[in-house]
């Protein structure tokens, strides 16, 4: 088995890069098209309780429907490939960004705002002086989150042709290759931890501040 | 030079039944150390929050060196008046020194200047620039904390400063110090200062004239010593009388 995995190392070594990097750049894609939808959606719901309850339960709902389920839904719409995995790891992740970004600003506090009002920020500098740096940890945590589900369901893109790590497991599994089943599966959980280390790293740093 | 003038000011907030406010006027000179007294929901804090219009009156008009405040942008007025709050007035994630920044920044200043003016007014409040510049607010103690909200109100040199209870959450020994130097700070300057406070100690000691205000209407205008002379009414005579039984004024 060992020899098995060293083997496709040594034979297929830069394919498994490709397959790697296919994997990082459509989790990557889909991540940031949700932050650019959620994170201006919660901040334009957020002041209204039942529009933010509206944008909420809608992309929860749309959450719902497994993600293998949207895939298939989406291909007579756009066909295979990357667009569908996109979007379909898109709609997966902008619940927990969007909740988040809501959250965010609902629980500022108060008494910051006021001294932001008092001190004479105009409303843009409130923005981006207090409201938004204060706000952002919680947004954060939701974006880190929304990385780890993206990652982990990328796989299943690859069932629907958008390559990534998930063509060793489905390959693994046809052609009952247990070594690629291993590597393909040790690969998406070792990633998706390497990069809640990064980010829990991250989101240390920047909450710095909070602690004495 | 009348500072801050109040004509006939009403305000009744929604859910309230009582006014806030009930048809103040008030005249404060320039220079003064106004401290403002009365228990909670008197309508204390809701008449220094009209002078930086952070709340606007239903009725009346307030002039600020003689121009009506309402003819002036509230964004604009606000960075020309000191304002310090109780507590929690400090942006948690920006460090001491750009805290104290904060309207130079807004107003553009040289940056040599900025630095400048920050290590000053870190000295002018008795902390060390080298040792706080950097620090964020959740490295200090409740009273360095308001030092640092005092130095971040001072820096922009306003003609007039609101306090509102500045040190209501600070043990008494370092209220005790923090009372003193803002005492020294406001004699060594012309800015005129109004102190919203509910200790009567307090606004005894500090003030060179304390407003005594209940259910939106002020008793009394005047000096400390003529205020424990000759209290205006009964709820002023009594007010001094409750003072004195915690430990004489």
């Amino acid at each position: 088995m060992i020899n098995d995995i060293i083997g496709y190392f040594q034979k297929s070594g830069s394919d498994y890069l490709s397959l790697l990097w296919g994997h990082i750049s459509i989790s990557l894609l889909s991540l940031l098209i949700a932050m650019a939808i959620a994170i201006p959606l919660g901040i334009m719901v957020y002041r209204s309780k039942i529009a933010s309850v509206i944008a909420e339960r809608g992309f929860g709902l749309l959450r719902i429907v497994p993600s293998l389920a949207v895939l298939i839904i989406l291909i007579p719409i756009m066909g295979t490939g990357v667009l569908p995995s996109v979007t379909a790891l898109t709609i997966l992740a902008i619940p927990a960004i969007l909740i988040n970004t809501i959250q965010a600003f609902r629980n500022l506090s108060p008494a910051m705002l006021e001294a932001a009002d008092g001190m004479g920020m105009s409303k843009t500098q409130s923005f981006f002086r207090v409201k938004l740096p204060l706000a952002f940890p919680l947004m954060f945590a939701g974006i880190r989150t929304a990385a780890i589900e993206i990652i982990a369901s990328a796989t299943l893109a690859s069932y629907i042709g958008a390559g990534g790590l998930g063509d060793l497991i489905f390959t693994g599994l046809s052609l009952m290759r247990t070594s690629l089943l291993i590597i393909g599966g040790g690969s998406v959980a070792i990633l998706s931890l390497l990069t809640g280390l990064i980010l829990d790293l991250i989101y240390k740093r920047i909450t710095r501040y909070q602690r004495a | 030079m009348t500072a801050v003038e109040f004509k006939h000011i009403n305000k009744q907030f929604k859910n309230s039944a009582y006014p806030a406010l009930n048809d103040v006027s008030v005249n404060i000179e320039e220079g003064e150390f106004v401290t403002i007294l009365g228990s909670s929901g008197c309508g204390k804090t809701t008449m220094i929050k009209m002078i930086n219009r952070l709340y606007e009156p239903d009725s009346g008009d307030i002039l600020l060196f003689g121009k009506n405040i309402r003819d002036e942008n509230p964004v604009e007025l606000r960075r020309k008046i000191g304002y310090v709050i109780q507590q929690v007035g400090l942006f948690p994630h920006m460090t001491v020194a750009d805290n104290i920044a904060t309207i130079p920044k807004i107003l553009k200043w040289d940056k040599l200047k900025i630095k400048e003016e920050t290590d000053r007014m870190l000295r002018l409040v008795q902390l060390d620039p080298d040792e706080f510049r950097s620090r964020y607010p959740a490295q200090l103690s409740g009273d360095q904390q308001q030092r640092v909200g005092l130095a971040r109100a001072l820096i922009a040199n306003p003609r007039i400063m609101l306090l509102d209870e500045p040190f209501g959450a600070i043990d008494a020994i370092n209220r005790e110090i923090l009372q003193n130097e803002l005492k020294s700070i406001h004699e060594k300057s012309k800015c005129t200062y109004l102190f919203v406070t509910h200790d009567i100690r307090e606004a005894l000691k500090l003030g060179t004239k304390v407003i005594i205000m209940n259910e939106g209407r002020i008793l009394q205008y005047a000096a400390p010593d003529e205020i424990v002379k000759d209290p205006a009414d009964d709820f002023v005579a009594n007010l001094l009388k409750t003072a004195d039984l915690k430990g004489g004024a």
